[in-house]
């Protein structure tokens, strides 16, 4: 597929990432991949509840991390997120944590499931389970942000400040009513708003072509005076350069992105779906063939970046970190019953 | 201290709001330009201009959305729905996300939003013009709920819903709007979201109502009394949700007799909750049935007049009301 | 459903109206067309006649009020049916209670209850003025803001101090006239009024039935239904049960058949002792205005034998037998219509003339009405004279919650057999028969023939 990528300058932005920079985002794929296979052990193990996978995604998600001002823009994410959010800062046992429910879960305290990420200090908000109910809210904070420049409460090129929002979402939550009306306020207002659309081809067993009547969600966006790209979800660099060329046009005040990224989930919706029901075994090996992190390792190697050596300490470093995060969590004590009551209402500002 | 309309005090609470804070911003449909369809906002856009009083897409889902995403990001909005039946599109995000925001983050994000909407018939408006939605919202624990039935209370509560930190739902009697008056000091006071008031004290039976159903309880507790010797306790609710437990089992201990008005429909309106409460907290004090006075079981209110005024409780139909459980 | 009674619009333009009188009272039965009440208005003064028959169940508007046309007056119907009146409103919804079985006039509502356990009142005492005759809340408040009366309301008393008829204590001079003619009787005998409810006679400490005066006459009974409709047939009365009637047959069914199993036992004692002391102390004790009676001999003597058999004052719990350390001695006194029984407390405090000066105050403010309540209450044990009225020995029924109560019979000149060391001889001497009638759970036959031998001996050997 080929990147549909308009950019201002001749050089893409990827090609001056330095080699510590893509060695990191490799590590963020690589981690996010091991810590997903180890729910899915988990899982058929018993000794967790629910797993919903990312593995396919971390093209996407991790370069659109690394595009960003990760931990200081807002990130309004969906539950298939995992590597964009281990790439901001969430770490393995804070997911492993929440896999098992356990006292002091970093997005909820164990009152949401698993993989419905939100974590403050580091601007990740809190999600929930009914599809694309973050898209007109991260609107929303596009919109504040907007507020304070316009109002002159914050400057434009404080980057210690968030200046754009960004919100993810699969194809499938475009049919949502609330997607439509948040894209509606991002295009009106102009707003510093990204919304990218993970596009795996599927809404758990419901294909494209019963989902929405136009080939490409990017072929949306004009109706809502939102500029719209495609591209390749698995060429984390593609990804990166029209998340980073997103993202630049919200600092500038230039508005709106709709960036929809083509990619598949080699894996089932959730531990709780059986995907031999909808798709054929071929489809999915076709795309494991064009496996995000494989493509990646080939890129840094071809460039000397990367070598065996060195993908083998963080395979051990990946191990090591996601037995010690399962360890962790699983000797962790439950929420006492008194956090059933805890924090319904937000006590006044002081 | 001069007198003015209970939408006055609506709007003299989102000026000084405005002035006040400047995260302070309203939206909703023609709030801007127009000054709002009842005139709530009149005025607002040329002093606080455009970046500050929006006027919103016709998309009610949206209007609180977005407004949810800025009080996320530390802003006030207060979002205007233009009548509480157009409300329910908004339904999913105000009792899925912002009702649920903070406990679902373990109390890391906040919704400081405030919804305000007209609400209630008498004024013609039929069945998608007259509605009365609280008690899906006093459902919802994670939500405040407030409905003012003078223009001082109105003034007062819509200053703290707009301070609160969580999302309140503020409803606004439409057919009181301009008739009803009260004094209203100039400058800053708040009243606190939660305590019900007492507006009247009497022996023989206690009555609970809110909105405009407050002050027709206040009539009909007149006519009782010149016509019948009953003296009734009027306690005006104000705030739904939280439930002002305390406030309802005392002034029913007093009399024993109660009757709750609304002008929602009966079955499982807010009365269910307060004659709940009552059985509950009150029951060695009960000394009749607790009756409850709503509006008709009905899908909502009609438009031709005689069905409307047949469907909304009014002094005249209160004060029987009242006559038959003081005869228990 | 009932029917309402609204005021009437008398003319054009009357817009209002006002009570001048109701001629029927709630709870009175109305026939369609009677005349119901009077109203006044600036035109006319007319009477309104009831637009239904049925019972005066509520007045909603009282004499001298003025109201609007159309308000609702009163409510006329059947009271069984009041529970689910249909709402004023035509359209409007008002919520109903569903309760079906018990008429509204005889519920009582959780407050009422919880009020009447409270404060112990027989809510038979209080009239209603709820829906039916229903006594509301405020009734019962209405009641209890009364002043405190002279006497304590029958309602306000367990029933075994409620009044029943008859004479007690009559003096012993009565009954041996001629040696005792200078004796002044402790109580006279006061003659009972009849009263409509129940006739009264010279009766015992039971309510016994009507004496012969005071009874319908007998009639030749016509072939009837066993006086169904009240016995208007064949002349049989059917006297209606007063509230203290009422409440004396609960307590005595609960006391003797629900609570303690009664076994009584008589002495006889020879009260030459006794008869002797009061007649050389009686003009020094009248000198300080007190009267010595028998009584005061009977309660002194009771308490010596409280002292040594301690189970008689006493009362059962489940988690004990609970021994009083003060006797706390109840004293039945006739009074005009009935029996009370103040308490002297702390009786073993006192000497002869300390408790011959309380029976007298205590009895003597009992004739007249002017005991308070405390002073009818708290009793340990109780001593009744059933002997004034005639009785050799009776078995009375136990005062709950105490453990005994001390029969004290008719005191006769009998002749008697005295044994000495010079053999038998036949004297005659005034012997009284006492009986101790007592709770079998508490005390065993010993223990109550044991407070009786020391009784007795007190009493023949006073000195």
């Amino acid at each position: 597929m080929t990147s549909l990528v308009a950019t201002e300058t001749t050089a893409a932005p990827s090609a001056s990432l330095s080699p510590d920079t893509l060695r990191d985002m490799y590590w963020s794929m690589l981690i996010a991949r091991r810590v997903d296979e180890r729910a899915w052990a988990l899982h058929r193990q018993g000794k967790i509840a629910f797993h919903i996978s990312g593995m396919g995604h971390e093209g996407t998600q991790v370069g659109a991390a690394f595009a960003i001002n990760r931990g200081v823009d807002y990130v309004h994410p969906y539950y298939r997120d995992l590597a964009l959010v281990l790439a901001i800062g969430v770490t393995p046992r804070d997911f492993m944590v929440s896999l098992f429910g356990k006292q002091g879960e970093y997005s909820s305290g164990g009152r949401q499931m698993p993989s419905h990420f939100g974590l403050k200090r580091l601007n990740i908000v809190s999600g929930s389970s009914p599809v694309a109910t973050q898209v007109p809210q991260a609107a929303g904070l596009a919109f504040a942000i907007k507020y304070r420049w316009e109002n002159k409460l914050s400057d434009p090129a404080d980057a210690t400040q968030p200046r754009l929002a960004l919100t993810c979402l699969g194809e499938g939550s475009t049919s949502q009513g609330e997607w439509h009306e948040g894209m509606n306020w991002a295009g009106v207002h102009k707003l510093p708003f990204i919304c990218l659309v993970q596009n795996n081809e599927y809404a758990i067993s419901v294909p494209m072509d019963q989902q929405m009547a136009v080939h490409d969600v990017a072929d949306r966006a004009p109706a809502y005076g939102v500029r719209g790209i495609m591209v390749d979800g698995n060429d984390i660099l593609a990804v990166y350069d029209a998340m980073h060329d997103a993202a630049q046009r919200a600092y500038r005040g230039d508005g709106a992105t709709l960036v929809e990224a083509k990619t598949y989930r080699v894996v089932p919706h959730s531990s709780d779906d059986d995907d031999r029901s909808y798709r054929s075994r071929e489809e999915v090996e076709s795309w494991k063939r064009k496996d995000p992190i494989h493509h990646f390792q080939e890129v840094l190697t071809e460039r000397g970046i990367l070598d065996q050596a060195q993908m083998d300490v963080y395979e051990a470093r990946a191990r090591q970190t996601i037995d010690e995060a399962q360890r962790f969590a699983e000797s962790a004590p439950y929420p006492p019953e008194s956090e059933l009551f805890g924090k319904v209402y937000a006590e006044p500002e002081s | 201290m001069p007198e003015i309309t209970l939408i006055d005090g609506i709007r003299e609470a989102m000026d000084e709001e405005l002035a006040r804070d400047p995260r302070v911003f309203i939206t909703g449909e023609d709030v801007g330009v127009r000054g709002g369809v009842f005139r709530a906002t009149q005025g607002l856009f040329e002093k606080y201009g455009a970046a500050r009083i929006i006027d919103s897409p016709l998309a009610e889902l949206s209007i609180v959305a977005i407004g949810i995403g800025a009080a996320l990001a530390d802003l006030r909005p207060v979002c205007e729905i233009q009548f509480a039946d157009f409300i329910h599109p908004a339904f999913n995000q105000i009792v899925n996300e912002a009702a649920k925001m903070h406990y679902r983050s373990d109390g890391q994000w906040r919704v400081p939003l405030t919804i305000r909407a007209p609400y209630g018939g008498g004024v013609g408006g039929g069945l998608y013009h007259s509605q009365s939605v609280e008690a899906f919202f006093a459902h919802v624990p994670g939500l405040k709920v407030v409905i003012p039935s003078t223009p001082y209370d109105a003034k007062g509560l819509l200053k703290s819903a707009i301070r609160d930190q969580n999302p309140v739902l503020f409803f606004e009697a439409k057919k009181g709007y301009r008739s009803i008056k009260g004094e209203v000091p100039a400058g800053d006071y708040t009243v606190p979201i939660g305590p019900a008031a007492v507006r009247r004290e009497g022996g023989d039976l206690t009555v609970y109502a809110y909105g405009i159903m407050a002050h027709y309880c206040m009539q009909a507790a007149e006519l009782v009394s010149q016509q019948n010797g009953i003296e009734c306790t009027v306690v005006d609710l104000r705030t739904l949700l939280p439930v002002d437990r305390e406030t309802i089992v005392q002034t029913f201990k007093r009399t024993g007799k109660a009757l709750i008005v609304h002008e929602d429909t009966l079955t499982m309106g807010y009365g269910a909750e307060v004659a709940a409460v009552i059985g509950e907290d009150a029951f060695e004090y009960m000394d009749a049935p607790i009756r409850r006075y709503g509006g008709a079981d009905v899908p909502a209110v009609p438009f031709s007049h005689p069905l409307q005024e047949a469907f909304m409780p009014n002094p005249e139909k209160i004060a029987d009301a009242i006559r038959e459980v003081a005869a228990y | 459903m009932p029917t309402k009674i609204v005021m009437p619009q008398l003319g054009e333009s009357v817009v209002e109206g006002t009570v001048n009188k109701w001629l029927k009272q709630v709870g009175d039965s109305v026939t369609e067309y009677e005349p119901l009440l009077e109203i006044s208005t600036d035109k006319v003064d007319t009477e309104v006649p009831a637009p239904a028959s049925g019972i005066l169940l509520q007045i909603l508007v009282p004499a001298g009020q003025t109201v609007e046309r159309g308000v609702l007056l009163a409510l006329i119907g059947d009271p069984n049916e009041v529970e689910a009146p249909q709402p004023a409103l035509q359209t409007a919804t008002v919520s109903t209670n569903g309760t079906e079985s018990v008429p509204v006039a005889n519920r009582i509502s959780p407050v009422v209850a919880r009020m009447a356990a409270e404060h112990r009142i027989d809510l038979d005492q209080i009239s209603g003025t709820g829906l039916g005759g229903r006594v509301t809340k405020k009734d019962v408040d209405t009641y209890l803001a009364q002043p405190p009366a002279a006497t304590p309301k029958t309602s306000d008393l367990p029933p075994w101090e409620q009044p029943v008829e008859g004479d007690l204590f009559k003096p012993t001079g009565e009954i041996f006239a001629k040696a005792r003619q200078s004796l002044t009787p402790t109580l006279a005998p006061t003659p009972a009024p009849a009263t409509s409810q129940m006739p009264v006679g010279k009766v015992g400490t039971r309510a016994m039935p009507p004496t012969a005066q005071n009874i319908a006459p007998i009639t030749t009974a016509a072939p009837s239904d066993n006086g169904a409709n009240g016995g208007a047939a064949n002349g049989d009365e059917v006297m209606p049960l007063s509230p203290m009637r009422r409440a004396i047959a609960e307590h005595m069914v609960r006391s003797k058949l629900d609570t303690s199993p009664h076994v009584t036992t008589v002495f006889e004692v020879d009260m030459s002792a006794i008869v002797a002391h009061q007649q050389a102390n009686m003009a020094a004790f009248d000198k300080q205005s007190i009267r010595l009676t028998l009584t005061a001999y009977f309660v002194q003597a009771a308490v010596k034998a409280l002292q040594v058999q301690p189970y008689v004052n006493s009362q059962w719990t489940d988690q004990g037998i609970l021994l009083h350390r003060a006797a706390h001695i109840g004293i039945a006194v006739a009074i005009a219509d009935g029996l009370i029984v103040p308490v002297l407390r702390n009786a073993q405090d006192l000497s002869l003339s300390g408790t011959a000066r309380q029976v007298n105050d205590l009895a003597g403010r009992a004739r007249i009405k002017q005991l308070r309540p405390d002073e009818v209450s708290g009793g340990t044990f109780t001593i009744t004279n059933h002997g004034v009225s005639g009785s050799l020995f009776a078995t009375p029924i136990i005062n709950q919650p105490q453990a005994a109560i001390l029969g004290i019979g008719a005191m006769q000149k009998r002749v008697v057999v005295l044994s000495d060391a010079h053999g038998d001889t036949m004297a005659i001497r005034p012997m009284m028969y006492a009986t101790l009638t007592f709770d079998h759970r508490i005390i065993d036959g010993a223990i109550g023939d044991g407070f009786m031998s020391v009784f007795k001996k007190a009493l023949e050997n006073w000195a």
